[in-house]
């Protein structure tokens, strides 16, 4: 029987789980809240993965850890766009800018980073190709599965404790009475530091910082704890106002009526 | 006639459903279940796993329904559906049990995220001897200045009173500038 159902039903982690134990070769397919990921195995370990649009070329791959300079990447997409990434690898090794390792542990990082990131999809569908591999002119890894488990469980835990403190990224932040000096904060931090306003949500800044919903969550959370912001609705935003609130529109009666209740309770 | 609604919200065993019933001019209407899980049920043996359901009739044109939610996250599903169209909430806090505390602002915040009505958080059972300080449980919630904490004990109709009131009163001065 095909391995296929719902994230509802059976969890990324139940998943790769499963697949590490019965040393699947293949590719698993998760159609998540909007975005689609694949993720290649070979003999049940992690070979390959990308999601959605996002750009998963070794060369920028390279660049977004450092290792080559946007300029190099730039010049890489000019003159080099049609090369497959094991022989665009190869020619970086040859040249000096890079080495094999170097290579290995970001192409590693990213892959894994994806796998991680999976495991906050809870809604979405799943189905595992068998004979389907991953693209021929991509680097293959080959990475056990038990320590990204492990890792996907823990992260899940801290997701779920997340989404508690704030459920919602249509809020935004705004400063307390708490005077910003001798704060110690990481550069991601000052980086949403730096988008405190009433107008912006957490999805706004998240999205310009491009930070994922954990990144966001984890770094308000600890801007929160330490007091230094509290959540707010967005300013400018129009309250979703609901028509089923008041029995009237008439804003004297709806007055007359918040009046009324407040001399009956009184009177009780 | 018209009916309005306000939502009594905490985490479970908080003080909700007696809360309602103080005030509630008829007997509560009230889903209640066995617990399932054992450790739930060394606190309560009953739960609200629908909704709580009280009355006050203001006069023969208008009826105030209170309506309270189950504590449980496994019934928030229920959450919005009881929020659509409430004129506020009062979040309920068990004063005496501090690992509830982090539920209760994590219910609060989904509250304040499903509509912008204006809400006062009622610190309940504080006429027993391990209750928080009313400060202590406003720095415990991360509440600001601004926001109602007011002491309650759900069994006591006044104090059950005075929270209704309060919120009231934030309702209309949430008003003022429209008027």
């Amino acid at each position: 029987m095909a391995l296929r159902g719902n994230l509802r039903d059976f969890t990324i982690t139940q998943l790769l789980n499963l697949i590490n134990l019965a040393g699947k070769t293949g590719t698993l397919i998760v159609e998540g809240p909007s975005e689609e990921a694949q993720v290649a195995f070979r003999d049940g370990k992690l070979a390959f993965a990308r999601i959605g649009a996002e750009d998963g070329s070794l060369a920028a791959i390279l660049h977004r850890a450092n290792r080559i300079t946007t300029s190099q990447y730039r010049a890489i997409r000019e003159r080099a766009d049609r090369m497959g990434d094991k022989e665009l690898g190869l020619l970086l090794i040859d040249g000096g800018y890079v080495t094999q390792e170097d290579i290995l542990v970001n192409l590693q990082n990213h892959i894994a980073g994806i796998v991680r990131r999976l495991f906050t999809w809870v809604e979405g569908f799943f189905r595992f190709e068998s004979d389907m591999d991953p693209p021929a002119d991509r680097i293959q890894v080959r990475l056990d599965l038990e320590n990204i488990i492990i890792e996907g469980s823990r992260q899940l835990r801290e997701w779920e404790q997340l989404q508690d403190e704030i459920p919602s990224l249509d809020m935004a932040l705004k400063f307390t009475q708490r005077p910003l000096t001798n704060l110690n904060l990481s550069a991601e931090e000052w980086r949403v530091v730096r988008y405190v306003d009433p107008r912006n949500s957490l999805r706004q800044v998240a999205a310009t910082n491009k930070l994922g919903e954990l990144d966001i969550r984890r770094i308000v959370y600890g801007l929160l704890q330490a007091g230094l912001v509290e959540l707010v609705r967005p300013a400018g935003v129009p309250a979703p106002v609901n028509p089923r609130m008041f029995p009237t529109r008439d804003k004297i009666e709806q007055k007359s009526l918040i009046n009324r209740l407040i001399g009956r309770i009184r009177s009780m | 006639m018209q009916t309005v609604k306000m939502v009594v919200t905490g985490p479970f065993n908080a003080g909700k459903t007696q809360f309602i019933q103080s005030v509630s001019e008829i007997d509560v209407v009230s889903t209640e279940r066995r617990l399932s899980s054992e450790g739930e049920r060394a606190v309560k043996e009953q739960t609200t796993v629908a909704m709580d359901f009280g009355r006050i009739t203001v006069d023969d044109d208008l009826v105030l329904y209170l309506f309270g939610t189950p504590g449980q996250k496994r019934f928030d599903f229920m959450w919005e559906i009881l929020s659509e169209g409430m004129l506020g909430f009062v979040v309920i806090v068990d004063s005496t049990r501090p690992e509830t505390f982090r539920e209760a602002r994590a219910i609060l915040e989904t509250f304040r995220a499903y509509a912008p009505t204006p809400y006062v958080v009622a610190a309940n059972k504080q006429d027993l001897e391990d209750a928080w300080e009313l400060e202590d449980v406003r720095h415990a919630l991360r509440l600001d200045g601004k926001t109602k904490l007011l002491p309650c004990v759900a069994i006591n109709r006044s104090t059950v009173k005075m929270v209704l009131l309060e919120l009231l009163y934030s309702i209309l001065e949430e008003m003022e500038p429209e008027s």
